[in-house]
């Protein structure tokens, strides 16, 4: 690849680039859901049937980002025809190989089916899929992530050239601010007037940062984004850099996730090779570089005080604002953070412009905001809807209802610090201002649905004992808070709850909104509110009655075998780790309620279904 | 000078502040004692304690702040004793008196508030370190030897010396005893012994009046960083 | 390689000074498996950082470790996908099974066991890694079979 030192020198090369021939591809998915599920070896399997078949170049294979449907892994794009297969094996690939990519058949049982029995062979005939507006995710199945050449072809970089080909950083400041793109991370603060602000300040020295910090248990987007298009990430911060006037950009990767600082690598060695980085960029006279830094495993380093303490080489700690980062960040310079998907939209936006994203979401919440659609539902996976698709649509068109033909109880957004959404706002549209009407937050994305097997004064407690285990320590409110609420919310579902404790949270809660040093000390009160606003019903049953109706806080539960169909097979007998069963073998068992320490490894492990439980 | 002031409203009057300045320290000025744990005079603001917190702005679009970092500005709406604001110091003390039973500066500032109890689950009953860090900045700014940290976060966080190890670092000065708001550092001195966070310190005496200065570790300290001899200090204040 | 060759190699890959702190624990901790003591102390000097900091720091962030870690790391996932599917119950059944407490070291230095907040893969929940594997939809009957290899 020649190094582009011009815009038409890049314009040529993806000219070339879309006019050669372009074969049938098979894009297995190399996502956060598929790779443990076996990924790589259904692409070895791909690429030694494709080759023994003699497809090989004729057929290309690649490893594509997260497509999405991660329920149903291991996925199958094939082009062009966009059939998507899904639950693929290696054990499968002999199959795919001689039926649809030698002889052009579908094979039905690798099909979406809808619960009518009906198959959906193709992309855009899958509800998963139809409910969706990709844009940050649009990508994911159409490029190998390593390539630079994919993502040119797929209009990579064509952003970069036409800010570089005439535009002034204000004009792309004032793009960035008519789209309304606000920030992704969680802080919904408009993208447009951070980058203003930071432009305004005056200094030489300006930095900025992508926080890929994303630390919500449940959310795996930002993951999807750095591994499967991390030059998506790259482009969108070259064009920040230009527009704030900052030479020199980070990327803030957590340890947590490898893959994608090495993705991330690669591409940056990629573009610095064909001048995209580095200096003189396509010979505008703008220099600008990244450097990956990573994270150390704390979750309040997603805070953005905190994020820049910990690449000083502090702990991190936040401090109170202001002085904003904006203002005075990284080593007390103008910085600029925004997070991943934040950076990914930047190249769409410039591309179609501010007024096709300002068209598309609520009047508040402009574009569309990438999700991980997780927990009890049966398409799980990551999912990308414009802003005011309603949570009744994202659990039951896209997420296919819920799984199990359970009952959909809770909705909870926006990770450890958002809130439990009850049945009925079900109706609700997704955006920053609806979530918090009703007590919750649109966080980086997570999107956990929950049914009736879930408890939620555990969830409460949950999400507290997390809170206060990444809790930095630095303030009262919170240091102190979440140990307290952690402390009551534990008791009561160990069954020592008592009717003060209810009022006592919320007056506690009252002072950790108003009082903490930062966003996780004050909105940490969120799950613990929204689910007594909206289940108080639960936690009287666990105060007053030392019951839990859904089946899941230990000690008020009772295990007991069903002696019509226990079969004696010891299964549980060899789990208990309290020595608590006991029985013949071949004759039902017994536990001793005394022994019983309430794990339920026995239900776990029992396949009969004899182990009975009740409150 | 008029360009060096800032107008705004403290509790309803009008106030004239220095630019640049804090809310806490232009309270200050007007005969407004807003409560600190954490601040400190000679030290740089961290405001971590959040018993200084103020409400600010106009409502319903109020919240509340730190004052001993939040700076001065024209138009600054402020009160720093609303309902929100005594409830946030009295839950943050009740807080405290929780974590730090023993502590009996927490102990009369709650009493101060109405605060006679804590309805929360108490720590050990001897606790009275209410992390407010001023022992560790004393160390790092004004000291400048750096010899005690806040180690860990929550749960557990607390001041130590690296892996909990006689502290190189420390030259025996006690400041971090004297500057600590609830007496939790141990210290003794015995027989020209001065013992703090668990090393001994050899006191240097007066060469003149015999009485004892400060631990060997801090005069060598004080000459290393004036380029004066040690021996210049070895004669006391009084003495010179 | 002796420690010292060994850090010395990580330390002439970077300038000095706080910035670069934590790359420098963090492949200190990939080449030793922890943060060992005197290979701290060597650090503090070397980047003209306190050795307080140093120490505030490694405590601080929960990848590092001042202690030995074992030869082969499983870590089972505790977001709230995983939690709500079992995920306690997996960490139990594996700890069971190593005769190690979470966030602790075998005896015979072989397994460290750590819960970890999300790796990442909520829909196959629940999840665990056995060093750089991932094994999803995981349950307390599968966990003698993808244990059994590393026994040996």
């Amino acid at each position: 690849m020649p190094k582009f030192e011009s815009i038409k020198q890049l314009e040529k090369y993806r000219g070339k680039l879309l006019s050669s021939r372009k074969p049938p591809q098979v894009l297995v998915c190399g996502g956060p859901g598929c790779l443990p599920m076996g990924s790589e070896e259904v692409a070895a399997a791909f690429k030694s049937q494709m080759k023994k078949r003699g497809l090989k170049g004729k057929v290309v294979l690649k490893e594509s980002g997260c497509q999405g449907m991660c329920a149903k892994a291991v996925k199958l794009m094939l082009r062009p025809q966009e059939i998507t297969y899904q639950h693929i094996t290696a054990e499968d690939v002999p199959l795919i190989v001689e039926e649809t990519l030698m002889n052009g058949r579908i094979v039905d049982k690798f099909c979406y089916q809808e619960p009518d029995g009906a198959i959906k062979a193709h992309k855009s005939k899958v509800p998963f899929y139809q409910g969706q507006l990709p844009i940050v995710l649009s990508r994911m199945d159409l490029i190998d992530p390593g390539s630079l050449d994919d993502y040119l072809a797929a209009g990579g970089y064509q952003a970069v050239q036409k800010v570089f080909g005439g535009m002034k950083p204000d004009e792309v400041i004032d793009a960035m601010e008519r789209s309304g793109l606000r920030g992704r991370g969680g802080g919904g603060f408009p993208t447009g007037r951070k980058w203003r602000l930071c432009r305004e300040v005056p200094g030489e020295v300006k930095y900025i940062i992508c926080n890929g910090d994303e630390g919500d248990p449940g959310a795996f987007m930002d993951r999807a984004v750095m591994e499967g298009d991390p030059h998506a990430v790259l482009e969108g911060m070259i064009i920040g850099g230009f527009a704030i006037g900052a030479n020199q950009g980070f990327i803030y990767v957590r340890h947590e996730y490898p893959l994608a600082v090495k993705r991330l690598n690669q591409a940056i060695e990629q573009v610095r090779k064909v001048g995209l980085l580095g200096a003189n960029i396509l010979g505008s006279g703008f220099g600008f570089d990244i450097k990956i830094s990573k994270g150390a495993g704390a979750f309040v380093c997603g805070e953005e005080t905190a994020l820049i303490a910990s690449m000083e080489g502090q702990i991190g700690e936040p401090h109170p604002r202001p002085p904003y980062p904006a203002v005075e960040g990284l080593w007390g310079k103008p910085t600029v953070i925004n997070n991943v998907e934040t950076w990914a939209n930047v190249a769409a936006i410039m591309n179609n412009g501010p007024e096709w994203y300002a068209g598309i979401g609520t009047e508040n919440s402009k574009g569309t905001k990438v999700f991980s659609l997780v927990g009890a539902v049966n398409n799980t996976g990551l999912v990308e809807v414009p802003m005011g698709t309603t949570l009744k649509q994202m659990v039951f068109e896209l997420g296919g209802g819920i799984r199990g033909g359970g009952e959909f109880k809770a909705v909870q957004t926006g990770g450890p610090s958002g809130g439990c959404i009850p049945k009925q706002f079900l109706d609700l549209p997704v955006d920053y201002d609806s979530l918090q009407s009703v007590g919750s937050i649109m966080g980086s994305g997570g999107m956990i649905v929950m049914d009736e097997h879930s408890c939620m004064v555990d969830v409460a407690r949950y999400f507290m004992s997390f809170l206060h285990d990444e809790s930095c320590g630095k303030c009262t409110p919170c240091r102190e808070g979440t140990g307290q609420l952690l402390e009551i919310l534990t008791a009561i579902t160990k069954g020592e709850g008592r009717p003060e404790h209810l009022p006592l949270m919320e007056e506690l809660c009252a002072t950790m909104r108003d009082a903490s040093l930062c966003g996780l000390g004050q909105s940490a009160v969120n799950p613990v509110l929204s689910t007594i606003k909206y289940f108080r019903k639960e936690y009287e049953a666990h105060i007053n009655q030392k019951k839990c109706p859904a089946l899941v806080c230990r000690a008020l539960l009772k295990y007991t075998v069903d002696p019509e169909t226990c079969t004696g097979c010891l299964a549980c007998v060899r789990e208990c780790p309290a020595n608590a069963i006991h029985g013949e073998a071949a004759e039902p068992q017994d536990i001793d309620q005394e022994l019983c320490v309430k794990c339920g490894m026995c239900q776990a492990v029992c396949k009969f279904d004899a182990v009975k439980v009740e409150s | 000078m008029k360009n060096d002031s800032v107008n705004l409203t403290i509790d309803g009057r009008k106030v004239a502040a220095a630019a640049g300045t804090t809310v806490l320290l232009a309270a200050k000025a007007e005969g407004i004692d807003i409560p600190t744990l954490c601040y400190h005079p000679e030290l740089k603001p961290e405001g971590h304690c959040r018993l200084c917190v103020v409400e600010i702005g106009e409502a319903p679009h109020t919240r509340l702040v730190n004052s001993c970092t939040f700076p001065v500005a024209p138009g600054l709406v402020v009160q720093t004793a609303s309902e929100r604001v005594l409830a946030s110091r009295r839950m943050v003390l009740e807080l405290l008196l929780a974590q730090a039973p023993a502590a009996e500066l927490i102990q009369k500032l709650a009493a101060d508030m109405g605060v006679y109890e804590t309805r929360f689950k108490k720590g050990h009953p001897q606790a009275r370190c209410i992390l407010c860090g001023q022992c560790v900045r004393t160390c790092r700014e004004v000291v400048g030897v750096s010899a005690i940290s806040m180690a860990f976060r929550t749960p557990g966080k607390k001041v130590a010396t690296p892996f909990a190890e006689e502290s190189e670092a420390c030259i025996g000065c006690g400041s971090c005893v004297f500057i600590c708001p609830t007496n939790v550092i141990a210290y003794s001195e015995k027989d020209g012994v001065r013992t703090v966070w668990g090393r001994h310190f050899e006191l240097q005496p007066c060469q003149k009046c015999g009485n004892y200065i400060a631990p060997k570790a801090q005069l060598e300290h004080w000459a290393k960083i004036t380029g004066e001899p040690v021996e210049s200090f070895y004669t006391c204040r009084d003495c010179r | 390689m002796t420690n010292q060759q060994k850090l010395d190699k990580i330390l002439t890959r970077y300038e000095g000074g706080s910035a670069d702190l934590i790359p420098v624990l963090q492949d200190i901790q990939d080449e030793f498996h922890y943060l060992p003591k005197d290979e701290l102390k060597v650090v503090a000097g070397r980047l003209a950082v306190p050795l307080t900091q140093v120490y505030s720091v490694a405590t601080f962030f929960k990848m590092f470790s001042l202690e030995p870690k074992g030869k082969h790391q499983i870590r089972v996932c505790l977001g709230t996908a995983c939690h709500l599917r079992g995920g306690q119950r997996l960490v139990e059944a594996v700890a069971r099974r190593l005769e190690v407490q979470p966030g602790r070291t075998t005896a015979d230095l072989q397994f460290s066991l750590e819960t970890v907040g999300c790796l990442g893969s909520c829909a196959q929940a629940p999840l665990m890694m056995v060093d750089d594997k991932y094994f999803g939809r995981m349950a307390v009957d599968k966990v003698a079979k993808v244990l059994k290899p590393l026994k040996k």
